[in-house]
């Protein structure tokens, strides 16, 4: 293509948003509205992700020290612990420590007041970088010289592990079917705008045009439409985030609930929503005029 | 050159619009192929400009065997021929100046060509006047010579007009094929479908007749009889 021919393209391209500005109009709203839908659900998965996570993260191990170690020996194995693989962080905690965190949880401390911290272990708590291989993780730490015990709730890292994996999958079918719904309208209503174009089409062709030469302008059009839309559906996203997150936030009721910030993930929402949106956009308008090239 | 050798067109509804049609039209000719409607006249032209095969027999536009053209080369094929329709198909959101790039711009041509082509070609049709007016504010007579100087703006061998008279009055008709036999002076064949009888009588042309899918008469200077 000559460079010329380009910028008749991109010429004409602009010129017919204009020049159709109703159905212009209808392709952009079609097309916030369905990255609006796909992006809010994205929302939701990435902050019931981020959940997860934490919850994850909160998640330990208890390993007890033997107790025919000294304190300094039982001090020693810390580098054991850590030089195991998929361990993230080892916090040494005396029986005393123990005891004493424990008494402060009880409500009638004076069932305790005969006992002393002699019942318990020195402990390590520990935390794991992937809870998918925490049992693994476990069996390991066990195995160390000099560790009396491990206590893990394997079901509960289980069921994280389960969780996350459903939701993930969840997320990723929606998304899928909601880009795939996305298109399907967007180049419906961009057919529905090339239909009174169709007459054109047909001139050009019988000029001598070549399909590539017809597609051109629409594919410019589609993009620009779809680049529009990817920018306006943006700052909807942007607003309508931040008025849930005030929502949440005067509610009080959800305050276990930790928010993504928005600033966190705003440069990656609009990268998508733009790279979404051109491609709807080309994707619908390419879809659309497929029939009408055939003369 | 148009070279039609016992040509067959039979429809998927089972219509055989052809039955073994034979005709030549050589560079330079005028041609008027006349008939009722259904002889098929337009099945003809639907060949020739390619957006129909043939069931059988063979077909050559210009140098192109249509039996067994490409779709990569039917555009250019196409920009070997200029077709004027019986209702303009001038796109109407366009100015009479960008109908007639749209066409230029389709064969790939370049600004500076359409600067000096476009007027030159509006000059001929006599509508330099009226370049930046849109469809809508022409009558009909000037919108069928809009979509002949598109037709000729990229120069081609041939220009093949379907009724090009069938929407105007009796001296726009005339204008309209004065026009058509200016163009064919300047080496253009040209290749009009009407069953306006008068009009072709007038111009005393090669005429050939169609009836019920096959020719029945070809004639140079030809007359095109009453209706039976």
């Amino acid at each position: 293509m000559r460079d010329k021919q380009i910028f008749y393209h991109i010429r004409e391209g602009f010129r017919s948003i204009f020049t159709h500005g109703l159905m212009s109009f209808a392709a952009v709203c079609m097309t916030v509205a369905c990255l609006l839908i796909m992006g809010s659900f994205s929302l939701i998965a990435v902050n019931a992700n981020q959940m997860l996570k934490d919850l994850e993260d909160d998640n330990q191990f208890l390993a007890y020290v033997d107790d025919s170690l000294t304190r300094e020996q039982g001090q020693a194995l810390e580098a054991k612990i850590k030089a195991v693989p998929n361990v993230a962080s080892v916090t040494f905690v005396t029986k005393e420590e123990a005891w004493d965190s424990f008494t402060a949880e009880q409500d009638n401390q004076a069932v305790f007041s005969d006992e002393d911290a002699d019942i318990l272990r020195d402990r390590y708590e520990i935390h794991v970088e992937d809870i998918q291989l925490m049992e693994q993780t476990v069996k390991q730490v066990a195995d160390i010289s000099g560790i009396a015990n491990v206590r893990a709730a394997m079901e509960i890292a289980d069921g994280f592990v389960m969780l996350r994996n459903v939701a993930t999958a969840l997320a990723i079918i929606l998304v899928v079917m909601l880009v795939i719904i996305s298109i399907s309208i967007v180049a419906n209503t961009i057919k529905l705008a090339t239909f009174t174009r169709r007459e054109e089409i047909a001139i050009m062709k019988m000029c001598g045009a070549t399909n590539w030469f017809v597609r051109w302008p629409f594919l410019v059009e589609g993009m620009i439409l779809g680049l529009a839309g990817g920018v306006i559906a943006y700052l909807c996203q942007w607003g309508v985030y931040g008025l849930v997150v005030q929502a949440v936030n005067r509610s009080g009721i959800l305050n276990i609930i930790d928010i993504v910030p928005f600033a966190q993930m705003s440069q990656l929402v609009l990268l998508v929503f733009l790279l979404v949106g051109i491609a709807i956009g080309a994707g619908g308008s390419v879809m659309a005029i497929r029939k009408f090239l055939k003369v | 050159m148009i070279r039609l050798r016992d040509v067959h067109k039979e429809y998927q509804n089972g219509t055989k619009a052809l039955k073994g049609v034979s005709l030549q039209i050589d560079d330079g000719d005028f041609v008027f192929l006349v008939g009722p409607s259904g002889s098929g006249k337009s099945t003809i032209i639907k060949l020739i400009t390619a957006e129909i095969e043939p069931t059988r027999g063979k077909l050559m536009v210009n140098g192109y065997n249509l039996n067994d053209i490409s779709e990569q080369q039917v555009p250019l094929m196409r920009r070997t021929i200029g077709v004027v329709f019986q209702d303009f198909r001038l796109i109407e959101k366009k100015t009479v100046y960008e109908n007639i790039e749209v066409a230029m711009r389709a064969v790939g041509a370049t600004t500076g060509e359409i600067r000096r082509r476009v007027p030159y070609v509006l000059g001929l049709v006599g509508l330099s006047a009226k370049e930046n007016q849109l469809p809508s504010q022409l009558s009909g007579g000037e919108q069928q010579r809009v979509a002949i100087a598109r037709a000729f703006a990229n120069n081609p061998s041939v220009i093949i007009a379907d009724e090009p008279t069938g929407n105007l009055d009796p001296a726009r008709s005339l204008e309209i094929m004065g026009l058509l036999e200016r163009i064919n002076d300047m080496g253009t064949t040209i290749l009009v479908v009407t069953h306006e009888r008068e009009l072709v009588n007038r111009f005393g042309k090669r005429v050939v007749a169609i009836e019920s899918g096959r020719i029945i008469s070809d004639a140079a200077g030809g007359y095109y009889g009453n209706e039976r």
